[in-house]
């Protein structure tokens, strides 16, 4: 092949974490960056939005988005990319399930902001001056981009090829999921690229984990120590690994702390938290309803633990309203 | 809410529930028109997943049936079920969906008069809750 | 007055952050905005959540420096449950707060402020980059940066969990100790991360303060504002990026306040724009009196700079010698000049090499015992610590469940804010004159900036600011005339 691939990458509501799974590939990226060339990627080189409107579509080979999208410019943008580009890839946690952003959905757009610009101790806002979508000041005429109500996902705004999961996701999916698209060996579309399995299928503490995991108490990490060779749930720690897609290379596990699921559920599994939920009653030892109740309450913030990472892509995608 | 009918899914298993509603079918005992019947092959085969997409879909309230402790034909899947409803009970209302929307009991193929009780106790629960509402 | 230029529905968008400058009826500058276009919201979606789960949330405000979020989130985490870790767990964090700011800063410096100082602002915008710096440095250097810069990170990684996903914190301590074999590894990276820093400053003292119009420019007015500066300094009195009490020296450099983390609120208060979703933070004591400098107004800066202004030195022999190099070519503290935010950043990249070969060498640091249980009932927690880009505050409440009720962030670039948007306002006065603009004025009005490393995404608990998107010039009949 004499010409080559174009790629490009862009971020929408993000931490910039993900920005940097790209940039960590330290000394890779040098030989990515020799095998395509990119064509768009704001954080790092020095591109105008101008450069992008001279792309064609269909023209990029990948682009990689990372982030959520809350505004309407970040809206826009997944549209623009999406048709300038063949393939279109969800970058990390918040564009392939909402991510931790997500969890506003918990939430109005009005309390997530009144909170930010009224309330907060530190703020002196007696006028209760909010950021404004549009602010005229002596004349001069200012704009925001529009804040949606609820955090979406990449797919509820364009259609998406593929998802490389992951808060952020490790160096090497990302190098991994372009050389697919270089070398011509894609899995089928829709494809989350990552394990297939659960992370305890691959978790270095797996042959301590009974095949029926039986606790009677749930205990907190600030609580107990805990035996640092041993699964996690067996001592009554809540680990979400049963839930949660492998690939990370168990990155919390071998730091010695429990999986919180950022790689999303398996295939097949709509709906994380649901997930967590099985898994987790599961294991409660009792069959009596009072004592379950018991144990059921001592989850610290169940929705906000399983969905941690998920809450825009679940069924339910956030906290319904009741007027 | 006037005039406020809720729509109520129930997940019945096979083997009882189910039979207990036609028991109380048999004997025109009347309940509410409300009940939407999921059959299920047992109350542990309620995937948390199914009780979400009722509420996503429409559902005002999601009743569970199963067979009453240490009759289930598989042995436990009831027991797996009351598990799973103590934990959903802890994190629906964080979802804004009130614990009482969702119901589980137990009814035996013969508990007729039980099921339109159960049924009925429901529909007035929810009704008093008033719809959820869901995002559009 | 120039024509008008069409601005197709791709360039009309603002990106991550974005300029707008206003021109009078001569073409003069009247008035320049940063604005920050996004929001995300921790503040109030941490309501509800876990306290101990504070440290891998609140991370996720800034992917470029998740580690500071969880050092200053795991600090609070102490207080709230009012245990003290023991010495090799506090010993750890340390460790791995200064390999992130080593790392961090050096960041800073090659791939993205070293553009304008060792390429320059009138060389074309594709050698504007690390690529740019690498055909300046030489390869052979370049290959060094990235190595060093790798092998810190994994320091990280042994310690954290990994550099981009740090998640060892607890309350009371760390989730790993360290083993010897780690140790001795993690003392060699330190001594050659010492090695590079040298390296760097020579790099500095050659490439730029050797350069005429840069040493010009050092001391230029138009670089230049007399604010306050803060940040953590030790029982000495020197730099200290994981613990201390907040400073603030006045702009003559004497200290205005000393104090503790939990009386934040009584010296500090922000302010909204609505132009912006970035508040700014300001000197309560003093109070707002606009976008302006000098005793009155409450404005203060933060960051590199600010930190060395606002301290008596620096705790290590090297960076203390370079300390003392750059206020004497000053003649004196505190130095306004906002290019010299790159110096301080190199003269903080010693001194946290020159700190972790202190913690890579400490006996303590393999200590197995690295955590000590809570006992308290949690209730409110205050936590500290600096980062890269200026002082960072975390404050939670909880019920007796620890269970997040409220929670406060005031982030690094956000104390910054108004002395930036300042420093772009004046550069563009400078350079924008009866309407003409060149190309190099963006550059150089980045360039006033980009010397605060501003990270927008902390800023907003949103998006970084490597690339602050665009610059748009409006005539005085509002009308966008040049977008840059
Ligand atoms: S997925 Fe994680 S790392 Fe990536 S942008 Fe979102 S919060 Fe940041
Ligand atoms: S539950 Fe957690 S610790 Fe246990 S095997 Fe699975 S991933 Fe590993
Ligand atoms: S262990 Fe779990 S939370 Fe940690 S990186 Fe892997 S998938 Fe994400
Ligand atoms: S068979 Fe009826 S509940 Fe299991």
């Amino acid at each position: 092949m004499s010409k080559k691939q174009k790629i490009a990458f862009y971020w929408c509501s993000s931490c910039g974490g993900c920005e940097e799974s790209v940039i960590d590939l330290g000394q890779d990226i040098l030989k990515v960056a020799g095998a395509v060339e990119i064509v768009f990627w704001p954080v790092a080189m020095d591109f105008k939005y101008a450069d992008l409107a001279a792309i064609h579509d269909n023209e990029i080979a990948v682009t990689l988005i990372n982030g959520s999208i809350r505004t309407d410019e970040q809206e826009h943008m997944a549209k623009v990319l999406r048709k300038k580009s063949k393939l279109l890839m969800a970058h990390g946690s918040c564009a392939h399930l909402g991510g931790i952003v997500g969890l506003a959905n918990f939430f109005e757009a009005a309390e997530v902001l009144g909170r930010s610009y009224k309330e907060v101790p530190s703020v002196h806002n007696p006028q209760g001056v909010l950021p404004q979508k549009k602010k005229v000041e002596s004349g001069r005429e200012l704009t925001l981009p529009g804040f949606h109500d609820t955090v979406r996902t990449l797919d509820q705004t364009v259609p998406v090829d593929y998802y490389i999961p992951g808060c952020p996701p490790t160096p090497e999916l990302v190098k991994d999921a372009i050389m697919m698209v270089l070398e011509d060996r894609l899995p089928p579309r829709g494809s989350v690229l990552a394990d297939r399995k659960a992370l305890c299928e691959t978790c270095p503490r797996r042959d301590s984990r009974p095949d029926k995991v039986k606790i009677s108490a749930l205990r907190r990490v600030y609580e107990i120590e805990w035996d640092p060779h041993r699964c996690f749930l067996d001592q009554g720690i809540i680990c979400l690994g049963p839930a949660t897609r492998g690939g990370c290379m168990a990155r919390c596990i071998q730091a010695n702390m429990p999986c919180r699921g950022c790689f999303g559920p398996t295939d097949n599994v709509l709906d994380q938290g649901a997930k967590c939920v099985s898994f987790l009653a599961a294991i409660l030892d009792s069959t009596d309803e009072e004592e379950l109740q018991t144990m059921a309450k001592a989850i610290p913030d169940p929705a906000g633990l399983f969905y941690r990472y998920s809450l825009p892509s679940s069924l339910l995608r956030r906290k319904v309203s009741i007027w | 809410m006037k005039g406020f009918e809720p729509k109520i899914v129930g997940f019945l298993c096979n083997w009882c529930s189910y039979e207990g509603a036609d028991a109380a079918g048999r004997a025109r005992k009347s309940y509410p028109a409300n009940l939407r019947v999921v059959k299920v092959m047992c109350s542990g085969r309620t995937d948390p997943q199914f009780i979400l997409q009722a509420f996503k879909v429409g559902a005002d309230g999601v009743l569970i049936l199963g067979c009453h402790p240490g009759d289930c034909h598989y042995k436990e899947g009831n027991l797996q079920t009351l598990k799973r409803y103590a934990v959903l009970k802890e994190m629906l209302p964080q979802l804004g969906i009130e614990s009482e929307r969702l119901r589980l009991d137990w009814i035996s193929a013969s508990e007729g008069d039980k099921f339109a009780q159960v049924v009925s106790d429901m529909v007035e629960q929810v009704r008093q809750l008033g719809p959820l509402v869901r995002p559009s | 007055m120039s024509r008008r230029i069409t601005i197709d529905p791709i360039t009309r968008l603002e990106g991550h952050g974005k300029i707008d400058v206003f021109l009078d009826g001569n073409g003069d500058v009247e008035r320049a905005y940063l604005q920050v276009p996004e929001y995300r919201g921790f503040e109030k979606f941490c309501e509800g959540r876990a306290a101990e789960e504070m440290p891998t949330l609140t991370q996720k405000i800034c992917g470029v420096c998740p580690t500071a979020h969880h050092i200053a989130s795991v600090k609070a985490l102490d207080d709230l449950f009012a245990v003290e870790p023991p010495p090799a767990a506090i010993k750890i964090r340390e460790l791995m707060h200064n390999a992130f700011v080593f790392e961090d800063h050096l960041l800073h410096f090659f791939f993205l402020g070293g553009p304008d100082f060792l390429v320059g602002p009138e060389a074309p915008s594709a050698e504007r980059n690390i690529l740019g710096v690498i055909g300046k440095v030489g390869l052979e250097m370049g290959k060094k940066i990235i190595d060093i810069r790798e092998r810190v990170r994994a320091v990280n990684g042994t310690i954290s969990g990994g550099a981009l996903y740090p998640v060892c914190g607890l309350p009371g301590g760390v989730s790993k100790p360290l083993t010897e074999q780690e140790k001795a590894e993690i003392a060699g990276v330190a001594e050659d991360a010492v090695g590079f820093a040298i390296l760097a400053l020579e790099i500095f003292r050659d490439k730029v303060l050797k350069d005429k119009r840069y040493a010009e420019w050092l001391t230029d007015d138009l670089f230049s504002h007399r604010t306050y500066y803060m940040g953590l300094v030790d029982s000495d009195g020197k730099v200290n990026f994981y613990d201390g009490k907040i400073r603030v020296v006045d702009p003559d450099g004497k200290v205005f306040v000393a104090f503790e983390v939990n009386d934040y609120l009584k010296h500090l208060e922000e302010r909204v724009e609505p132009w912006s979703y970035m508040k700014m933070l300001y000197l309560k004591g003093i109070g707002w009196k606009g976008f302006v400098d000098g005793k009155d107004s409450g404005v203060y800066r933060v960051g590199p700079l600010a930190r060395l202004n606002a301290a008596d030195g620096m705790a290590t022999p090297l960076a203390e010698a370079e300390y003392e190099k750059m206020f004497d070519l000053f003649s004196g503290k505190p130095v306004h000049n906002t290019l010299a935010y790159h110096w301080a950043r190199l003269i903080e990249v010693l001194y946290a090499a020159e700190r972790m070969v202190q913690l890579a060498k400490d006996e303590e640091l393999t200590d197995a015992k690295v955590r000590n249980l809570p006992s308290q009932t949690p209730k409110e927690g205050f936590g500290v610590c600096e980062a890269p880009r200026g002082t960072l505050f975390h404050h939670y409440e909880t019920d007796d469940r620890a269970i997040i009720e409220k929670l406060n962030l005031l982030v690094g670039t956000q104390n910054s804010a108004a002395a930036i948007c300042m420093s772009i306002e004046k550069a563009a006065c400078a350079l924008i004159k009866g309407g003409k603009v060149s190309d190099s004025t963006r550059n150089i009005i980045e360039m006033a900036y980009r010397a605060y490393d501003p990270c927008l995404a902390c800023a907003t608990h949103w998006i970084e600011g490597k690339r602050a998107g665009m610059i748009h010039i409006y005539n005085h009949e509002q009308e966008l005339i040049q977008v840059l």
